[in-house]
């Protein structure tokens, strides 16, 4: 697309930092960043719940903020630094978000746990949250049908060092 | 999702001119209500314009006090930004009173106008939908319309409009400011989102080829004594059954300005000038707060499935304009209604 201000045709060229790592990707504009994720960068710890924003299995950080990748087109995110599940361990070593969750049992079947980790860690950077009531509030774009909520809550409470 | 052809704009005058030039090309921002309708078929655009690198993400000062924000601006950021919070918190408690913290984080302003009724009926392409397919008719009328709109009704169409923004920014007398192949003009948003009459696929009243650019803040902001009650059937991320923008301004205890403006009940917020105008110069209590409520439920009508919608409203305007008056407005964390 650089350089092109209305290109037109099938399929659309573009560059993601995924996880750090440079990825170019030749796609129809009608794939989500979810679907390019998955799909054609092999990426499928991110999960496809409902597919319409309304239960954020589907969360990851795109240029540091969380959104749902499920209604986000993958042409549009060209050039953005895209951050999932994959991408959060350091040197072998979990991010504390993901050892908070071990500690705390904070799931029960796991498949809203990355979506969960991925926006806990978008909450965190936001800086908004401050208590419990806090967290429950803006981790509410997550649905966990196991219904693991109060440890989720508690993991994120150990992560922000907060009663 | 249909296939579509993908553009960027270039600036705003290629976005006009690409959105002029095909009738069933959309523009693309966030995309989160779009995408969403596309992949349910409802929406099936020839081609996608993407403005989101336009140069529309500023909130900036006006020489005159306003407070102008850019039409990309996401929710969250108008949310949270220091101008926002201070001047103007009914808009800030009313944005995060919406969605989740994801969907606000890619929600653009613009496009947070620009959303279509959560109507079950609309987004079932297998039944009948006067506002889908203009002249089909509408199930929700005779079907399950329990969330359905209460006032501003018509034979056609008895969908809602969903925004908690567009609420707060009714209430506080926004502008939307916008441009189009003849050129920029404002509309105040209390004329920006239609009633459905016989024409409900038309939300608003945005020529073709105009796109929104900004909305301007009037500067005053009713910051000490205002409040914003959303009545849902879950504690968050969900639509409103009724929600409530009250801002005041109080001398003593005798009200000297009033905004009051309701959602989840109408094709658009409604807004009533004679409610607030019954507020003023009279005491602050709520023998007066429940005259302002009669009056702004006016005509109001209910369907088979939400008449208690008309006496939740009632309670919620008194309620919300007590929070108002005490300046302890309602939290958006702690769901305790005080």
């Amino acid at each position: 697309m650089a350089g092109a201000a209305h290109q037109i045709s099938d399929r659309i060229t573009i560059n993601l930092i995924v996880n750090g790592n440079r990825r170019t990707l030749d796609l129809v504009p009608w794939t989500t960043l979810l679907d390019a994720l998955r799909d054609h960068l092999a990426l499928t710890g991110t999960k496809k719940g409902c597919d319409h924003g309304q239960c954020g299995a589907c969360t990851m950080l795109v240029n540091g903020r969380r959104i749902n990748s499920c209604l986000a087109l993958a042409v549009m995110k060209d050039g953005a630094e895209i951050t999932t599940i994959e991408g959060l361990a350091r040197d072998g070593a979990l991010h504390p978000l993901q050892q908070a969750f071990v500690d705390h049992d904070a799931f029960q079947c796991g498949y809203c746990t990355p979506g969960q980790i991925c926006s806990a860690a978008g909450l965190l950077a936001e800086g908004h949250a401050r208590d419990a009531d806090e967290i429950r509030e803006l981790m509410s774009g997550n649905l966990c049908r196991c219904g693991a909520y109060p440890n989720i809550v508690a993991a994120i409470q150990q992560v922000m060092g907060r009663p | 999702m249909n296939n579509f052809q993908y553009s960027r704009a270039a600036d705003i005058a290629d976005a006009i001119r690409l959105l002029a030039g095909d009738p069933d090309a959309k523009l693309i921002a966030g995309g989160t209500n779009l995408i969403d309708l596309m992949k349910e078929n409802v929406e099936r655009p020839s081609r996608l314009i993407d403005i989101s690198r336009l140069p529309l993400s500023k909130i900036e000062q006006t020489a005159d006090g306003s407070l102008r924000i850019g039409a990309l601006v996401p929710n969250s950021d108008l949310a949270y930004h220091p101008q926002v919070a201070q001047r103007y918190p009914l808009l800030a408690s009313a944005i995060l009173a919406g969605a989740s913290a994801q969907l606000r984080n890619m929600a653009s302003v613009g496009g947070n106008l620009m959303q279509r009724t959560r109507c079950a009926y609309f987004y079932d392409t297998a039944t009948p939908c006067n506002k889908r397919s203009p002249g089909s008719g509408c199930s929700a009328i005779d079907g399950l319309n329990r969330n359905h709109a209460i006032l501003g009704t018509s034979p056609s169409c008895i969908a809602t409009n969903p925004s908690d923004m567009s609420v707060a920014l009714s209430a506080l007398g926004a502008l939307v400011l916008v441009a189009g192949p003849a050129g920029e003009r404002r509309i105040a948003l209390t004329d920006f989102h239609r009633l459905p009459g016989d024409t409900p696929h038309i939300d608003t009243n945005l020529g073709t080829g105009e796109i929104i650019t900004a909305i301007e803040l009037p500067p005053r902001g009713f910051a000490l004594n205002y409040s914003y009650l959303k009545i849902r059937d879950r504690l968050s991320y969900a639509f409103a059954l009724v929600s409530v923008a009250a801002g005041l301004e109080l001398e003593g205890d005798t009200i000297s300005e009033a905004r009051l403006a309701l959602g989840g009940v109408a094709h658009k917020p409604w807004r009533s000038l004679e409610a607030e105008r019954a507020l003023r110069g009279q005491p602050a209590t709520a023998a007066q707060f429940s005259r302002a409520a009669d009056l702004l439920l006016q005509g109001a009508s209910a369907a088979s499935h939400n008449g208690f919608k008309i006496e939740l409203a009632r309670r919620a305007i008194v309620r919300t304009l007590t929070q108002a008056a005490s300046a302890t407005p309602q939290s958006q964390a702690r769901k305790k209604i005080a």
